[in-house]
């Protein structure tokens, strides 16, 4: 047993069972979401762990890491908020949106605010073109929508996020 | 008997949201084409109701559904369903309403299928974005097998079905159907040269059928209603109804549910209300960021939306996506984002893909801030027109759709300024 199935036997055994025996690989994905439930990314001991579990090589694992952009193998904020700025957001405000998301919080698109809660990412379209302008929130256990924003709504999100953490501490 | 309220066959949750619940939806009648079609349907009759009422895959090939399924290779088992739920063409979010808001229906629409072609095992692949939508299917479909409507031995007869759930994790090229297969094989997300088709080679190597979300959403009123029913929607060719997803400067964006052949004039003045501040229509986008620019004149306005008359614009139906343009943007700053999004997209496994998307991108960047002389735009829509016919996939000519058509039919938006130069803040880039 590895550290990942230690910590996640169960969850681990529902996820294979989703896939004929003979087709453990088929796991890959969501056993990679689960790794970055740690930290919110994916490590070197997760990637031999994972492929120690679907009988692959960890090089095999990192491909997929680096194919997809929702799985990542470097820390960043504990919440990822990756704005849609394509076409269709873009023509009712995104671009404005995100760039006064990131004014005010003192950062650049793709930074990292000082206290590591909040990395803000340009994303393509999340499908929800109508709500504009609109961003997902990955978190490491979640993603959710946010969707008919204002600058002021996503920052009273930040702010609610820091009370949270500060409560924490 | 299910209710149809107008035109809404899939977006019936509009008229009785309870349907987004299991009593909802068994009450007004749901289940009922599942229990009838195990108990008292042949596999072949249901694919021939479905043959009949003429359903075309709403994916945006348009292939026809009962076709396809025909295809499927009776020698060879398991056989698979894999339902295509990653929806990620920029202006598409109908899939999204139909699983949010009726998921039994389409959660239904796929159990139908699986018993059609045979199959015991149908996967639901959803993009990574839909993370929260996918744990609530996954509830629905626990509580399906408590129901009985899944599982072993259903209704006393020897048929057994599982739905499963996967999630991507961000990457559009997972739409195309055999890079989605690789995908949920646990590999790179890159399309496969075909034939072979996955009817015959599909999920790890066996026979199976891919369908859109909206596609398999129709089936079970279909089964319940009858081929003949369906077809009093839509048009001779283009059966049956369609969600138009319509975004970008409208007054009012949203999904429409309306029958095939109903104007781009009606959708986008009537439905969507006009123009967002009273502005002028430029142009239309009639299949997401994949599409042409349609000239939007009266001629366009008055052309019906299906399979055949949207060619008759240098354009496709496909996924039915609508994008409107108003005189308030400009085309150079359009095509730097279709090109940048296919850029970004582009899984890199054959050249004129990878590297067109790159070259585009730096002539674009070049146009928008003002670096740009008369002859890149020439370079530019050179470099689109010889990726065309040379990619493995279906995305690299995507790529090159808007480019070419904004420069061809929009001429004006590509005529630098005197000096050979434009200013970036001509263009309009943001909105607000
Ligand atoms: C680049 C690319 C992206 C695609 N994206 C999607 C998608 O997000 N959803 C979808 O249903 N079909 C998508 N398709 C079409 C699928 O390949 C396939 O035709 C479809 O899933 C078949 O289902 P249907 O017959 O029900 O339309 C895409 C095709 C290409 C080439
Ligand atoms: S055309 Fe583009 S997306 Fe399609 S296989 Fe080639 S590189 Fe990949
Ligand atoms: S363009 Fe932003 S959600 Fe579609």
């Amino acid at each position: 047993m590895n550290a990942l199935q230690t910590k996640y036997g169960r969850d681990i055994q529902a996820i294979l069972a989703k896939y004929p025996d003979d087709q453990k690989r088929s796991a890959v994905m969501p056993l990679l979401y689960v790794a970055q439930r740690e930290g919110g990314h994916v490590s070197r001991q997760d990637l031999a762990d994972i492929a120690e579990i679907i009988g692959t090589t960890p090089t095999e694992v990192a491909s997929i890491v680096g194919f997809y952009t929702l799985y990542h193998d470097a820390p960043a904020g504990k919440n990822r908020m990756q704005v849609c700025n394509d076409l269709p957001c873009a023509m009712r405000g995104a671009d404005a949106f995100l760039q006064g998301v990131c004014e005010n919080l003192g950062i650049e698109v793709g930074g990292t605010t000082a206290d590591g809660l909040v990395t803000v990412e340009a994303v393509m379209c999340l499908a929800a073109c109508d709500n504009a302008p609109m961003f997902q929130v990955q978190d490491y256990e979640n993603i959710t929508y946010h969707e008919n924003q204002t600058v002021e709504s996503a920052v009273a999100l930040v702010e609610k996020w820091r009370k949270a953490e500060a409560k924490n501490k | 008997m299910s209710t149809v309220k107008g035109s809404h066959i899939l977006l019936r949750h509009r008229d009785n949201p309870a349907l987004s619940t299991y009593e909802g939806y068994v009450k007004d009648g749901g289940f009922k084409a599942w229990k009838q079609a195990v108990t008292k349907m042949a596999p072949e009759a249901v694919v021939n109701e479905v043959f009949d009422s003429g359903l075309r895959g709403r994916g945006g090939a348009g292939f026809p559904t009962g076709l396809k399924w025909r295809f499927i290779d009776k020698n060879n088992w398991p056989h698979y369903v894999v339902v295509n739920a990653d929806e990620s063409e920029p202006g598409t979010f109908k899939d999204r309403e139909i699983m949010e808001k009726n998921p039994y229906q389409f959660l239904e629409g796929v159990m139908l299928t699986a018993y059609a072609v045979n199959a015991n095992r149908a996967y639901i692949y959803l993009r990574g974005e839909f993370w929260q939508l996918a744990a609530e299917l996954d509830k629905q479909i626990a509580r399906l097998r408590k129901e009985k409507h899944l599982g072993k031995k259903l209704f006393g007869k020897d048929y057994e079905l599982e739905l499963y759930t996967h999630l991507g994790a961000g990457a559009y090229i997972c739409g195309e159907e055999t890079a989605l297969l690789e995908s949920l094989e646990g590999k790179l997300g890159q399309p496969r040269l075909r034939p072979p088709f996955p009817p015959s080679f599909g999920l790890y190597g066996k026979p199976t059928i891919v369908n859109n979300v909206e596609t398999l959403a129709n089936v079970p009123l279909i089964i319940e209603k009858g081929a003949k029913w369906y077809r009093s929607f839509g048009t001779e060719k283009s059966p049956g109804t369609k969600i138009f997803s319509l975004s970008g400067r409208v007054a009012k964006p949203g999904n429409y549910e309306l029958p095939l052949g109903t104007t781009y004039g009606e959708l986008i003045m009537q439905h969507g209300g006009g123009i967002l501040d009273g502005g002028k229509i430029k142009a239309i986008m009639s299949a997401g960021a994949s599409s042409s620019l349609i000239v939007a004149n009266d001629q366009a306005l008055a052309t019906p939306m299906d399979y055949e008359s949207v060619p008759s614009l240098g354009a496709q139906l496909g996924s039915a996506s609508i994008i409107v343009i108003d005189e308030t943007v400009d085309l150079k700053w359009l095509v730097d984002k279709t090109v940048h999004f296919f850029k970004h997209e582009s899984c890199g496994k054959c050249t004129p893909c990878r590297e067109g998307t790159y070259w585009m991108q730096n002539i674009t960047h070049r146009l928008l801030h003002g670096e740009a002389e008369q002859k890149d735009v020439d370079l530019l829509k050179d470099v689109a027109m010889n990726m065309k016919g040379k990619c493995l996939c279906a995305l690299g000519e995507f790529a090159t759709e808007a480019v070419v058509s904004s420069i061809e039919r929009f001429p004006k938006d590509f005529k630098l300024k005197a000096g050979a130069k434009t200013v970036a803040g001509e263009l309009k880039v943001t909105h607000d």
